[in-house]
């Protein structure tokens, strides 16, 4: 085995999971402050995939000029959704959120079938092709850019928690929701912004993950359980955590192609998974609940 | 009391339903109490025991595997397979839960937890050539005109017959099993563990006894799976979707009660059958449009009905949950 092939696909790993890592962390946001785990995370991210590849087949924008309007729009559509559908579950037992977030999930992966059709679709750009020689090492451009736009995303949602005031308060929302009722806080406000957030998370990963991959509506369910995956492996509700998860399972699907059969890749996320979860159910950066 | 005559003239019609019904009508009779069944079985965990499950496919795969493998490479038929099916998923259901509680996990993370363990089982199959892989199982068709109940081998209204004595078996046993020693506590557990444990409840032993109950009767659902299906894929019966099916019965219905997992079952597949047929009578049949309205459905039902339709039915009719 040739190390520097080793090492082209663990680099190809990592640009891809800060990627997934930019995706778990609307999940980890959503959950760390909402306390909902969002079963529909997955098809959003699918459904930012097909606004990217729609608005660059009609309008032929470039995946990184559609960041704004889709997150944007994803913003809104979260902001929504957890204002008029999921507020009135929070209070309710976690299978009955499932309930509400399967359903949801449901319709969005068959409203993506209805519309698309089962066929693959995929933006092509000339610069996808190009790669970036770094001594003996291989860049692929396309996902270099992505992965640098996932971590100025992710740095940019660090700093709004922690510099800005409604970040502030979001975290006090997500500490002590009594306490932050009690001060005047409008926590149910506060909680659909970050549900915004965290689908704004979403819509930007959507968009560069177009530049990697193919979609499908079927990669809806799949990328709601590498989300779980990621976010638990790292930490539920922790930021840090999020990314630090999408690398390890980027780089692991990359090698365990290389390693073992590439059919399980997956199996090896999942035993990952089991680990985390049996000997630090926290997730690696994680605090004790 | 009048819950009985009502559960009596039920039971009425279910027996000699086969008297009258079509194969259509039949097949998708026996859908129903498959899934009525298998959430019977989820419900003791979780509307007993409070411990959400979201991977039992796993045990309805492992399960239909154990008995079709056995049948595929020694010929020993359904009477001999459910015994390796049952031991198996309990050993595997036992081990998920020590694994869990011994280390702490609940709620959210026990749930993932499951959906973990039914994955891997998922994928890992994939890698057994000996149980046919990715390619799946096959098991011989024989025997479609007798009854040979051993072997699980017989006409469409024989399976139906299994599974509506199966069903009312799951009936009584959760019945007396909520009556019980055991029914109490786990309610106790459901309700708040952490004064449960106050009281001197070993919430630990109970709560294995609920997911070991659990998996043991889901395989005995996939036994049947396998006999009535006669196939297996890796890719089909421990996917997801599957537990989610599993799960939306009991949910629906009411969780925690009797009459909900049926109740629940027979609406979701009525309504999966209705909405085809709809769709169908105004010539919009797109793939995923059917999904669509069932996923609109769901969403209606548990945004308006919390408890799930069983409890506000059985105000309606007078009897107890």
């Amino acid at each position: 085995m040739d190390p520097v092939n080793v090492a082209n696909l663990a680099l190809a790993g990592v640009l891809t999971g800060l990627v997934y890592g930019l995706m778990a962390l609307g999940l980890s946001v959503i959950f760390g402050v909402v306390r909902v785990v969002n079963f529909a995370h997955g098809e959003m991210m699918t459904i930012a995939m097909y606004a990217a590849v729609v608005l660059f087949t009609t309008l032929g924008l470039d995946p990184f000029l559609a960041i704004l309007p889709v997150a944007l729009a994803f913003f809104v559509l979260g902001y929504a959704m957890q204002a008029g559908l999921i507020n009135p579950f929070i209070t309710r037992p976690e299978h009955s959120q499932f309930m509400l977030l399967v359903a949801v999930a449901i319709i969005m992966v068959n409203a993506l079938l209805v519309i698309f059709g089962p066929g693959a679709r995929s933006v092509q750009l000339d610069y996808l092709l190009e790669s970036i020689e770094l001594g003996p090492l291989l860049l692929d451009r396309g996902k270099f850019y992505a992965a640098l736009v996932a971590c100025a995303a992710s740095a940019a949602l660090f700093a709004f928690f922690r510099y800005t005031p409604t970040g502030r308060a979001i975290r006090a929302c997500a500490d002590n929701w009594l306490g932050a009722k009690v001060v005047g806080l409008n926590v149910k406000h506060y909680y659909a912004f970050t549900f915004g957030l965290g689908s704004a998370c979403v819509a930007i990963a959507g968009c560069m993950m177009v530049l990697l991959v193919d979609v499908t509506p079927p990669l809806g369910p799949y990328y709601t359980l590498l989300a779980f995956v990621i976010v638990i492996v790292g930490g539920l509700g922790s930021m840090a955590g999020a990314l630090l998860g999408g690398v390890l399972i980027g780089v692991s699907e990359a090698l365990a192609g290389l390693f073992i059969t590439p059919s399980a890749k997956s199996m090896f996320s999942f035993g990952l998974l089991i680990l985390v979860l049996l000997l630090r159910p926290q997730g690696l950066l994680g605090r004790r609940p | 009391m009048r819950a009985k005559i009502l559960l009596s003239i039920l039971l009425l019609v279910l027996v000699f339903f086969p008297t009258f019904a079509g194969p259509y009508a039949l097949s998708v009779a026996t859908l129903i109490l498959f899934f009525a069944y298998a959430g019977q079985a989820w419900n003791v965990m979780m509307g007993f025991a409070g411990q959400l499950s979201l991977g039992h496919s796993l045990y309805v795969g492992v399960g239909a595997y154990a008995a079709a493998g056995l049948y595929f490479h020694t010929g020993l038929g359904a009477w001999a397979g459910i015994w390796l099916a049952i031991l198996l998923c309990m050993l595997l259901g036992a081990a998920i839960g020590f694994l869990a509680f011994r280390f702490g996990i609940s709620g959210v993370y026990f749930a993932l937890l499951t959906i973990a363990f039914a994955e891997f089982t998922r994928i890992g199959f994939d890698h057994i050539q000996w149980l046919g892989g990715p390619g799946g199982l096959f098991i011989k068709v024989e025997h479609r005109t007798g009854w040979d109940l051993v072997n699980l081998r017989g006409t469409p209204a024989m399976f139906y017959y299994v599974m509506l004595a199966l069903c009312a078996l799951a009936f009584i046993f959760c019945f007396l099993l909520l009556k019980s020693k055991a029914g109490y506590y786990w309610q106790a557990i459901r309700e708040n563990e952490e004064a449960a444990q106050a009281l001197g409840i070993n919430t630990f032993r109970w709560k294995m006894l609920a997911v070991v109950i659990s998996s043991a009767m889901t395989s005995v659902a996939g036994v049947f799976y396998a006999f009535y299906y006669n196939n297996l894929f890796p890719e089909q019966i421990f996917h997801i979707s599957r537990s989610i099916e599993i799960i939306l019965g009991p949910i629906i219905g009411g969780i925690g009660t009797l009459f909900g997992p049926i109740l629940g079952a027979a609406v979701l597949i009525l309504l999966s059958d209705g909405i085809t047929e709809g769709l169908a009578a105004l010539g919009w049949e797109f793939p995923g449009v059917k999904q669509v309205f069932y996923g609109l459905v769901l969403l209606v039902v548990v945004m308006f009905l919390p408890r799930g339709i069983w409890p506000a039915l059985a105000r309606r009719l007078g009897v107890g949950k």
